[in-house]
């Protein structure tokens, strides 16, 4: 057993949390301002593919992250256009998203590249290692294993945390989601931080494809975040719309993979497919079970409208 | 008559302020003038205009002529956080408080000042802001707990957050939107202990109203609107509510004014005997009511008061059939219906008004042909067949309804959501007395009515009674259920405290029982007994 659980797997599992880790924070973002976003897992693929084409086109993989983020923005402002200044029905927009996210990154890889499904590899973001840390004790050699892209986005959960709940800015946005009347009594503008919400959510999102696509991989391929937005929508409800909970899910999830992983080099009698499942039972699972009723903000779906 | 001295400068000046919504006339060329560390009164039914008033005040509307001086100067604002940062703040009817955060959170939400990148980036100082919230409610006797979260707090409670954030905005005037609209008697006298301390302070308080006693009570003068036109300013002076005969002519004069008429007064009521309707037996939810036993004869109303949340809902929701007893019978007319359906206690003679109108007495999107002939749609005389309703019986109905209560509104077919809340109330009880029922429940029946409405409903209860009904009130206005019941219970916890007859009602004793101040002696019934025993 003690040749299954290893520092490998542990740091495997880390790394494959983070795509999961960068849309749940997105998605908590945007619905603890009121506004639902089933619509991460076109945002990601649209990160994905972005990140890819940006990096094949500049031969720079920096170039392709933030190409990423130009894309995580369109998308995101295409959704908040539709559901926070339209007042359009927040899950058929967010549906929108998904279904253009796959379908037009799938048509545009053999327009860019000539090829259908998988494009060739492209630069992808070097993971240097962090120096030092290997010497800290006991979480030192499972850090190490680590690259500083993986530490940036642990600390962006951090940094979401602490804007939402200890900053003026993070009480503003939670108020916009707990009652948006209420927030615009008090002079919050809802309309333009429930705006902001849902384009950092597609920023964020977009990031986590990036991951996939341009640290872990170095190409695109059709669907590749294979429901990994939707994972994050379960481990955002699953943790009650709260950081901490929300990225032990996330952790939790990436574990499953790890040792769905894993599982596959040391068994070769059970079907991978079954497997690579793992996670997604356990979503189901824990959302019809011990999650109990999970309540999310009580305004989350409204849109707003000045009386 | 002016409503304030001429030499003072007006705390709020609001002058020759007209607006039309469509085809109505929402305000009449209005003055109004509210003199600094004073608490006015504005009066006026249900549509005489004090809401678009006030909302004109507070730039949620822009009125089509007028202008705005606060202390002289004048102003004209964009919105509610302008108002409040010249100084005036508004608590409405319906609080936009936050139940997940704590009442602190609640305060400083959206106040923070400085730079985008500090909001983002520093702490929020909650320990200072509780010290300072925890200095204010001491300073006015609020007794609020800053750390509370808002959702654990009574309605009573709530209302004075609400101030609290007024005045932490560095409100020096409160406009207050019928704020004892929700409150029970001893909360409502709380909340006025909390507006006499802040005019002692110098505060301006405009306090909208329909209670003739709290504006008795509390205010300096007044000024009655009436179809969006001021129709009188009358001053309060300390001789007027001490002498009674003073004062009942005051009242009468404000509610003359409020209604246009003469107000009609409510009928002398001989006592009837009537049969059995309603037989409840040591019902019980198993949680929050009962075990309890409640007896109602024909020709009699029986009011049921206590402080909200003491099992009233329960008890209307078990007799509706809403909800299942664990344990006891409920009888109508001698037959046990404690496993009926609603409907089949809709059909054996119940009618309901029920509390919260929003929640399950309208479908705000359908037609008030649709709202009022709800619940008649099984057989005659609207479902003659299975396949088709009668359509324009519905709405000859809905028409005769409305024509007979009051309603206003230009058509049947518009949706329910066009009309105003105590219209919609209207409509609510037209159609439970359309049902000629043997038994009413009304649950709050007049809450957010005016004058002339209430006295309507007030009215169609007593006609009940008259003819042999059983009615059942839940009232938190001790007014309204002295001036109705022959009977009333105190539920307390789930169960009945005390009860008296009409012949007995002292507001101090029901006051003991709501309060649960007789809890000395638990596990004993206090009933008329303790009390009938002392007079002798």
């Amino acid at each position: 057993m003690s040749d299954f659980f290893t520092i490998a797997l542990f740091a495997s599992a880390l790394h494959l949390a983070v795509p999961i880790i960068l849309p749940m924070l997105g998605g908590l973002l945007c619905e603890r301002s009121g506004v639902i976003n089933i619509g991460l897992e076109g945002m990601m693929l649209g990160g994905a593919f972005g990140a890819v084409a940006f990096s094949y086109v500049t031969g720079n993989p920096w170039l392709g992250l933030l190409g990423a983020v130009g894309t995580g923005l369109l998308s995101g402002v295409i959704l908040a256009t539709m559901s926070v200044l339209l007042r359009g029905d927040q899950v058929i927009g967010a549906t929108a998203i998904n279904l253009v996210g796959a379908g037009l990154t799938a048509a545009l890889v053999p327009i860019i590249w000539g090829i259908d499904g998988t494009t060739p590899s492209v630069p992808k973001v070097p993971t240097p290692e962090l120096p030092f840390v290997g010497q800290i004790p006991l979480v030192g050699p499972l850090l190490a294993e680590l690259s500083a892209i993986d530490l940036v986005a642990f600390a962006l959960v951090g940094a979401v945390w602490w804007v939402l709940m200890r900053t003026d800015m993070g009480l503003r946005l939670r108020a916009c989601g707990e009652s948006a009347a209420a927030a615009d009594a008090a002079g919050i503008d809802v309309t333009r931080v429930r705006f902001i919400a849902v384009t950092l959510s597609g920023v964020l999102a977009a990031l986590g494809g990036a991951y996939l696509s341009i640290v872990t991989l170095d190409l695109f391929q059709a669907s590749m975040t294979q429901g990994r937005g939707f994972l994050a929508l379960a481990a955002m409800v699953f943790g009650k719309w709260r950081v901490g909970p929300a990225f032990l899910v996330c952790l939790g999830f990436g574990l499953a993979d790890a040792i769905a992983l894993r599982a596959q080099i040391f068994t070769h009698d059970l079907p991978h497919d079954l497997l690579f499942a793992l996670p997604y039972v356990l979503a189901l699972v824990a959302l019809a079970t011990f999650v109990g009723r999970a309540t999310g903000p009580a305004d989350v779906g409204k849109p707003f409208r000045r009386a | 008559m002016s409503g304030a001295p001429e030499n003072q400068i007006p705390a709020i000046h609001l002058a020759g302020i007209d607006k039309r919504f469509g085809a109505v006339h929402a305000n009449r060329a209005i003055d109004l003038r509210v003199a600094p560390g004073s608490i006015h009164g504005l009066l006026g039914e249900n549509g005489a205009g004090k809401s678009t008033l006030m909302k004109i005040l507070f730039g949620m509307i822009h009125a089509d002529a007028g202008t705005v001086e606060i202390d002289g100067a004048p102003v004209s604002f964009r919105s509610s956080a302008e108002a409040l940062a010249a100084g005036i703040g508004m608590v409405q009817q319906h609080f936009s408080l936050i139940g997940a955060f704590s009442v602190v959170e609640n305060l400083i939400m959206g106040r923070a000042q400085g730079s985008a990148l500090s909001r983002l980036t520093r702490k929020l100082d909650l320990p200072a802001a509780a010290a300072r919230a925890a200095e204010l409610s001491e300073r006015f006797g609020f007794g609020i707990d800053p750390w509370a979260k808002v959702s654990t707090l009574s309605v009573g409670a709530r209302q004075k957050v609400e101030i609290l954030k007024a005045l932490w905005g560095g409100a020096r005037t409160l406009v207050l939107d019928e704020p004892t609209a929700a409150l029970s008697p001893p909360e409502a006298d709380e909340l006025y202990a909390v507006l006499e301390k802040l005019r002692a302070e110098g505060r301006t308080i405009v306090l909208i109203s329909h209670k003739m006693p709290e504006v008795m009570r509390l205010c300096d003068r007044v000024t009655v609107l009436r179809d969006g036109a001021v129709v009188g300013n009358a001053e309060i002076s300390a001789r007027d509510t001490t002498d009674p005969k003073v004062r009942a002519e005051l009242e009468a004069r404000m509610v003359d004014m409020m209604i246009g008429r003469e107000s009609p007064a409510l009928p002398d009521r001989a006592p009837q005997e009537g049969p059995l309707i309603l037989d409840v037996r040591g019902l019980s939810d198993g949680h929050r009511l009962g075990p309890l036993d409640l007896q109602l004869h024909g020709g009699e109303i029986v009011a049921v008061v206590g402080v909200e949340g003491n099992g009233q809902s329960e008890l209307v929701d078990l007799l509706m059939g809403l909800s299942k007893p664990t344990d006891g019978l409920i009888a109508i007319d001698n037959r046990n219906v404690t496993d009926w359906s609603t409907q089949k206690r809709l059909a054996a003679g119940i009618a309901h008004i029920s509390e919260d109108r929003h929640a399950s007495g309208v479908a705000n999107d359908m037609s008030l042909a649709d709202n009022a002939s709800i619940g008649y749609l099984d057989g005659e005389p609207f479902s003659p067949g299975p396949w088709y309703l009668a359509w324009r019986d519905r709405v000859r109905f809905t028409e005769v309804l409305i024509e007979r209560h009051k309603v206003r509104t230009p058509s049947a077919l518009l949706p329910m959501s066009s009309l105003s809340g105590g219209n919609q109330q209207k409509l609510v009880v037209g159609r439970e007395l359309a049902r000629s029922p043997r038994l009413m429940v009304a649950a709050q029946p007049t809450r957010g009515l005016d004058i002339g409405s209430a006295s309507a409903v007030h009215h169609a209860l007593l006609g009940l009674r008259e003819r042999g009904a059983a009615v059942l009130l839940l009232s938190l206005d001790l007014a309204e259920v002295f001036a109705l019941a022959d009977r009333l219970v105190v539920l307390r916890k789930g169960q009945i405290a005390g009860a008296m007859t009409a012949a007995e009602f002292d507001i101090d004793q029901i006051g003991r029982w709501m309060s649960g101040a007789q809890d000395t002696t638990p596990d004993t019934t206090p009933a008329t007994a303790p009390r009938k025993q002392e007079v002798a």
